[in-house]
């Protein structure tokens, strides 16, 4: 029997369902993983008191026959979600000691569905940010090694300590949200499933807000099926968030299996970008390949605005993020640096709470929004993203799903692209339209790069289709047939 | 525009976030770096666009008018820096 660590959600409900263990051990095993791979700091506070309690309690159900979807399955929290009485710190020095009052929606359903806390994990400073350096807990790093390179590398981000905890085999599953690429980059990098739901399929409420319009939570996983049963758990209707949609939500499980004969999947020729890697056009037309293969016939598509999306999104993001983070003044919770006046005090609270990135992005925002401005670039951003959006529309009359590269690139490592905010931001070209447009989105790992790091292929669905989307990932996935595991799962260091 | 010295003080200000003097220049040369790079956005002809203000159609829900909440002054002073009697304390407002 392998170890209780390397189960996947699915594997792991089966052996508990067979009583081969408890969720207790199950639990006990992955805490003893995260102790082990501290180094990688992917976790800003563990909850070992409350994972233990929460398994007991789950056996305890487990034993009266009331079974939950998640019954007994450890899950580690990105630390954007307000978890009751458990610090909550967005990556900021600004949320200093912030516990918050109330349970997020997102995490109170998975608790109802018998999920067991692990721990809160490390992510982007407010999730702005590609790598996870940017937290004030300072860099996750990355479970994966270059091939012939022992540099420290990241994780991507911002769901970057969740991403490390997933393919670490820290957590078999892990929450993660999704602004302009922090769950998709990350898994892409790290070789987990990293699935963004359509806006508006699960609930804001109690996240930590970065830019609102963009925002969605989604699961972390190393299988298609798991983010299929992780998002189950997840998504649905919340009065508390008013852009939470009212449909149905379908039982995603039952779509993963059903294939991709006679879908239609479009290929967008604006994806080629210039200087991209051969490996990743290679790996993309093996995922064509494989599509056609399984009876899916490739659609060459237009997507003529792509190239726009980015800078829009950096009009669009540090708008809403300058909006939401204003609330961060020394008052009511967090950091307090006292000052002689009440202006005093908001600016060097300010000043000491946010870290470089976020403090350039709401400059930016408040820039963008100010007098004079706001129509030249503000207003302009938002009539860009009407025709990012008329753009898929149209290409989804033709075509089920859209397939292209998650990341132009396998990851760096920490400290390489840190000096041009630009640069940076480039890492999400593939991901960022998907937000500007409310489309769901999920990268699958496809192969290794020649570097052997992992590389991630990229499923766009249409609105609220997310189980084409999951149909199209599994595919992939089949095919893939991806068994690489870190270097440092490899060499035993966590498992 | 280029963004200069005075414009990065007087968004910092609007942002009610201190910028040392000592970072004024640098940080004016990122963000005009990051604005010079949006302004590509103006090769797009968007003269017939309307702006996308809700990202998928949907009208907002309403609710009946009644309080569902309330009561629970504690919870919400439970992480104030500086509570005091009931309120949150602040730096003297008025003289």
């Amino acid at each position: 029997m392998s170890a209780l660590t390397d189960f996947t959600i699915t594997q792991a409900l089966d052996g508990l369902a067979r009583k081969n263990f408890s969720a207790l051990e199950l639990a006990e095993a992955h805490l003893a993983a995260m102790e082990r791979a501290r180094g990688l700091n992917a976790f800003i506070t563990e909850t070992p008191d409350r994972a233990r309690a929460m398994a007991k309690a789950s056996d305890q159900r487990r034993a009266k026959g009331a079974v939950g979807l998640l019954e007994g399955i450890p899950l580690a929290i990105k630390d954007l979600f307000c978890t009751e009485s458990v610090l909550t710190t967005a990556g900021s020095h600004i949320l200093d000691g912030y516990k918050p009052q109330y349970e997020s929606t997102v995490t109170a359903k998975l608790w109802q569905a018998g999920a067991v806390m692990l721990g809160k994990t490390n992510l982007d400073e407010f999730a702005m940010g590609s790598s996870n350096i940017t937290s004030h807990y300072g860099p996750v790093e990355s479970p994966w090694k270059k091939r012939g390179d022992n540099r420290k590398l990241v994780p991507g981000g911002s769901s970057g300590g969740s991403a490390t905890a997933v393919a670490a085999r820290l957590a078999p599953g892990a929450t993660g949200t999704d602004t302009g690429g922090s769950i998709r980059q990350p898994a892409s990098f790290t070789g987990i499933v990293g699935l963004k739901p359509t806006y508006g399929r699960v609930s804001r409420w109690g996240i930590v807000a970065f830019a609102s319009s963009l925002d969605q939570a989604g699961p972390m996983t190393r299988s298609v099926a798991d983010a299929a049963l992780m998002l189950l758990a997840m998504a649905g209707h919340d009065p508390k968030d008013s852009t939470s949609a009212d449909l149905p939500v379908s039982d995603f499980r039952a779509a993963v299996e059903a294939g991709v004969k006679n879908l239609k999947i479009g290929i967008p020729k604006e994806y080629r970008v210039e200087g991209m890697p051969v490996e990743i056009e290679r790996l993309w037309a093996a995922g064509i390949d494989w599509l056609k293969q399984a009876g899916a016939e490739p659609v060459e598509i237009s997507l003529p605005h792509t190239k726009y999306a980015l800078p829009a999104y950096y009009v669009i993001a540090p708008a809403e993020a300058s909006s939401n983070l204003a609330r961060y003044d020394g008052v009511r919770y967090g950091l307090r640096v006292s000052g002689k006046s009440l202006e005093e005090m908001y600016e060097s609270t300010r000043a000491e709470g946010f870290g470089a990135e976020v403090r350039r992005r709401v400059l930016i925002g408040t820039y963008v929004l100010s007098a004079g401005y706001y129509d030249a670039y503000y207003l302009r951003a938002q009539r860009i993203r009407s025709l990012i959006l008329n753009d898929f529309t149209k290409a989804f009359e033709r075509v089920d799903a859209v397939l292209t590269p998650a990341t132009p690139s396998t990851a760096f490592a920490i400290g390489e692209k840190s000096d041009d905010p630009i640069a940076m931001y480039l890492n999400d070209v593939f991901t960022v339209p998907v937000n500007l447009a409310g489309l769901p989105g999920i990268s699958v790992p496809a192969g290794l790069g020649e570097d052997g790091l992992p590389l991630g292929l990229q499923v766009i669905g249409r609105a609220f289709d997310e189980e084409t989307v999951l149909k199209v990932a599994r595919s992939i996935e089949r095919a893939a047939d991806f068994t690489a595991v870190p270097t440092l799962v490899a060499e035993g260091g966590s498992a | 525009m280029a963004i200069d010295r005075s414009t990065v003080l007087k968004i910092a200000t609007l942002a009610r976030i201190r910028v040392p003097v000592e970072e004024l220049d640098h940080l004016a040369g990122e963000l005009q770096g990051i604005v010079q790079w949006v302004e590509q956005l103006n090769e797009v002809d968007v003269s017939a666009v309307e702006p996308m203000t809700s990202v998928r159609p949907m009208g907002l829900k309403r609710r009946p008018d009644r309080v569902t909440d309330g009561g629970i002054r504690d919870k919400i002073l439970a992480n104030a820096p500086e509570p005091a009697g009931g309120f949150f304390a602040v730096p003297k407002v008025v003289e």
